[in-house]
């Protein structure tokens, strides 16, 4: 292993478990690998055990059982990563796929190995707890928390402290469906509050204090819906008391007879936002400032595993980086798409693209894993972020050093300059690996990746958020895509709809379908029309969705159909 | 005759769950019974004026329906006709953090090992553990975690509480690779 200037563990913004938390992930272990013996036993029944098994991540999937691991706010440090991809390479098929919840997933371990995962996992303060289930999933956030230029406040001690309040919390462990909350203290939305069944923004109030905008009901799915805000201000003391009381009123009155109907979007639609909040108000009103309270001593001590990194003082604006984006067109591309502004002078924050075409959108090998936490410990304080578009991100990357990761990212296949464009696609695993899909999603991310592999081209076309699930489940979240995919099932064969106008960010939306579903085949030729409809219209600076926001989507469903008929 | 945990040890349960009443003439003779609520809206002086009697909830009653008799009632059941019916956990909390109810309070119905600790943490005492089940095995389930962050029934906040639990001050940082 290579030791970098910064790969000493101190300095390194990562919550660290004391033997508390150590304990209940032990705990955890321990659990389950009798759960699991009880169930191999034949003691527990299959309708028993699945509970418990999703509770643990553990999904029985087409092939095999496909286990999801929590990467709770898609933080990782570098010797966590490792162990991911030793466990991929030891119990799986060396490789892993990123999630659109920042999580990883395993596609092919076995049932009888999963205690064993778990263990391995538990050396290194991580597991699979919650991640599928109807119970608290993990609490995700902005991938540039910490170091973003825009930030209010840095989520991530109050995305820990909810993660603390979900793990094992006794009264919302059998809700009637998931439930995801994320968190931003952001201007600008990247963790997409707007879909999840609640979103948190830290603001300040009037009196610069610090707490939350709280939004509810928001989801995709097979309804999908934009979250209503339903308290402006809330102390951020009161966290924990107020998601009790959002919870406790969901986990009452929430639908359970229909598992479509069951999510918690759904009961605020029926009682109507105002009435939702009036109860969870009433609710609140029972344990605001008690035991649930959260003194302000703990917000410091958790935020105090979060302090910045020891950042290179003299850093500065680097003139070699520019000088090297002067000279070297594939650099400047990849600094114009993967490299974001950060926070400290000196330095940037660089993504690591998922999205090579020919690689499915979000896979990583262990290989790979192993060669980016070598990196990372050279060049980014030993952590690794995923972000919810299924990339990497390393965010303390000093100019000086951005040129030499950039040569080695490029050696690993991981520096498609290609973030936020069209072959950047958010992809579900699809039909090829998910029992629930109606249709496959890679090879459809691949052709159209394929068809837009001219770069030139494809920076012409500009930002543009391509998402594509295979049933209407959603995980692509392609209700939110600038142009979304649907795999969807008719009379047994696989079939595709389309829609243009959704967003997510700030302004999220939820895209309009634009007619009958195509084949396979006549995807790449869709997208590509699609493009070329917002070539002829696009103002000067237009990305595609400001086009489709203003043009409405008729002209684009014309292209489509005229041409295809 | 349903195996009881109470006070972690297998009992023999005096109680008789009357799942059906329709009327007082439905109830067993002599025995203490814990009947629904219904039948306890309906025939509430009588039911007192029996004596020995208990009452249960459904997943879809409000407890809040029993806020007036916490005092007078020995025993109350939340029934949980599927373990994945989780209702009953916030019930419980209702009954015993708003309505101050300080009896028996049972879990019956699909109750099993898996869900013990949960329920616990959650206000009830006594577990009416399903048929089929071995009430002595699931006792194990109370041990499942000895300790977690939450504000629960029968415990505050770790947060409230880590302070004075580290053995140094400060914190106490698990050693790592």
């Amino acid at each position: 292993m290579r030791i970098g200037p910064y790969s000493a563990s101190k300095g390194r913004a990562m919550y660290r478990y004391d033997t508390f938390d150590q304990r209940l992930i032990d705990q955890r272990v321990a659990q389950f690998r009798d759960q699991t013996r009880r169930f191999l036993a034949g003691e527990l029944t299959e309708d028993e055990f699945r509970p418990l098994r999703l509770q643990n991540g553990l999904y029985i999937q087409k092939h095999a059982p496909m286990f999801r691991i929590s990467i709770p706010y898609g933080m990782l440090e570098t010797r966590q990563l490792r162990k991911l991809a030793y466990v991929a390479r030891r119990y799986d098929r060396g490789y892993g796929h990123f999630t659109t919840r920042q999580n990883l997933q395993l596609n092919w371990p076995r049932l009888e190995h999963v205690p064993d995962i778990l263990a391995e996992l538990a050396t290194v303060q991580m597991h699979a707890i919650q991640t599928s289930g109807n119970c608290v999933r993990n609490v995700t956030s902005d991938h540039y928390a910490g170091v973003a230029l825009d930030e209010t406040a840095d989520p991530r001690p109050y995305a820990e402290l909810i993660r603390q309040w979900a793990t094992f919390n006794p009264e919302f462990a059998y809700l009637p469906r998931k439930f995801k909350i994320a968190v931003t203290g952001a201007t600008s939305d990247r963790a997409a509050v707007k879909i999840h069944d609640v979103g948190l923004q830290l603001v300040h109030d009037d009196a610069g204090d610090l707490g939350f905008r709280v939004l509810v009901g928001g989801g995709l799915g097979r309804t999908p819906i934009i979250g209503h805000v339903i308290r402006e201000f809330l102390p951020r003391n009161e966290i924990l008391n107020y998601l009790d009381a959002i919870l406790r009123t969901y986990n009452r009155y929430g639908r359970r007879d229909n598992k479509w109907k069951a999510r918690i979007k759904i009961l605020v639609k029926d009682l109507t936002p105002a009435r939702f909040a009036a109860e969870v108000e009433a609710e609140w009103a029972h344990a605001a400032g008690g035991a649930g309270t959260v003194p302000d001593e703990e917000f410091t001590r958790i935020a105090a595993f979060f302090e910045p990194p020891a950042y290179d003082a003299f850093a500065g604006d680097d003139s070699s980086y520019r000088a090297a984006i002067a000279d070297n067109r594939g650099f400047a591309n990849w600094v114009k798409r993967n490299v974001h502004p950060h926070k400290v002078p000196g330095y940037v924050i660089v993504s690591l693209s998922l999205k090579k075409t020919g690689v499915p959108p979000g896979d990583v090998t262990s290989d790979q894993m192993d060669a980016i936490a070598d990196l990372a410990d050279v060049y980014s304080f030993g952590e690794v972020g995923v972000s919810h578009e299924q990339n990497l991100i390393l965010r303390d990357v000093r100019q000086r050093d951005a040129f030499a990761l950039w040569s080695a990212l490029k050696t690993l296949g991981l520096a498609t300059p290609n973030i936020g464009l069209l072959t950047d696609i958010v992809c579900c695993p699809g039909g090829d690996f998910c029992s629930l899909a109606n249709a496959k999603s890679i090879p459809i991310a691949q052709a159209i990746q394929q068809r837009f592999d001219d770069l030139d081209y494809l920076h012409d076309i500009g930002e543009i958020d391509l998402n594509m699930s295979g049933c209407m489940n959603a995980c692509g979240q392609h209700h939110i895509g600038h142009i979304g995919i649907l795999g969807v099932d008719k009379n047994g064969s696989e079939w595709y709809q389309v829609s243009i106008g959704g967003s997510q960010g700030n302004d999220a939306a939820l895209g309009k379908v634009i007619g009958p579903s195509f084949a396979a085949h006549e995807m790449p030729a869709v997208v590509e029309r699609l493009i070329d409809a917002y070539l002829t219209h696009r103002h000067d600076d237009e990305r595609f969705i400001d086009t489709v926001q203003r043009l409405g989507i008729e002209p684009f469903k014309e292209r489509v159909y005229v041409a295809a008929h | 005759m349903s195996q009881l945990i109470k006070q972690r040890l297998v009992t023999d349960d005096r109680w008789i769950l009357v799942r059906e009443a329709a009327a007082l003439a439905d109830l067993p003779d002599g025995v203490p019974v814990i009947v629904p609520l219904k039948l306890w809206i309906e025939r509430r002086a009588a039911l007192i004026a029996r004596g020995d009697v208990g009452v249960w909830l459904a997943p879809d009653e409000d407890p809040a329906a029993l806020a007036s008799d916490v005092s007078r009632l020995p025993v109350i059941a939340i029934d949980f006709p599927q373990f994945t019916d989780g209702r009953g956990y916030s019930h419980a909390r209702l009954l015993r953090d708003r309505h101050g109810y300080e009896g028996e309070l049972r879990a019956t119905g699909d109750v099993q090992r898996d869900q013990l600790y949960y329920l616990a943490q959650s206000g009830f005492d006594a577990f009416a553990i399903r048929d089929d089940k071995d009430a002595h095995d699931a006792l194990a389930g109370l041990d499942d975690f000895s300790d977690g962050y939450q504000l629960t029934q029968q415990r505050t906040p770790w947060f409230r509480r880590r302070a004075a639990n580290a053995p140094h001050p400060g914190d106490t940082w698990f050693p790592c690779a």
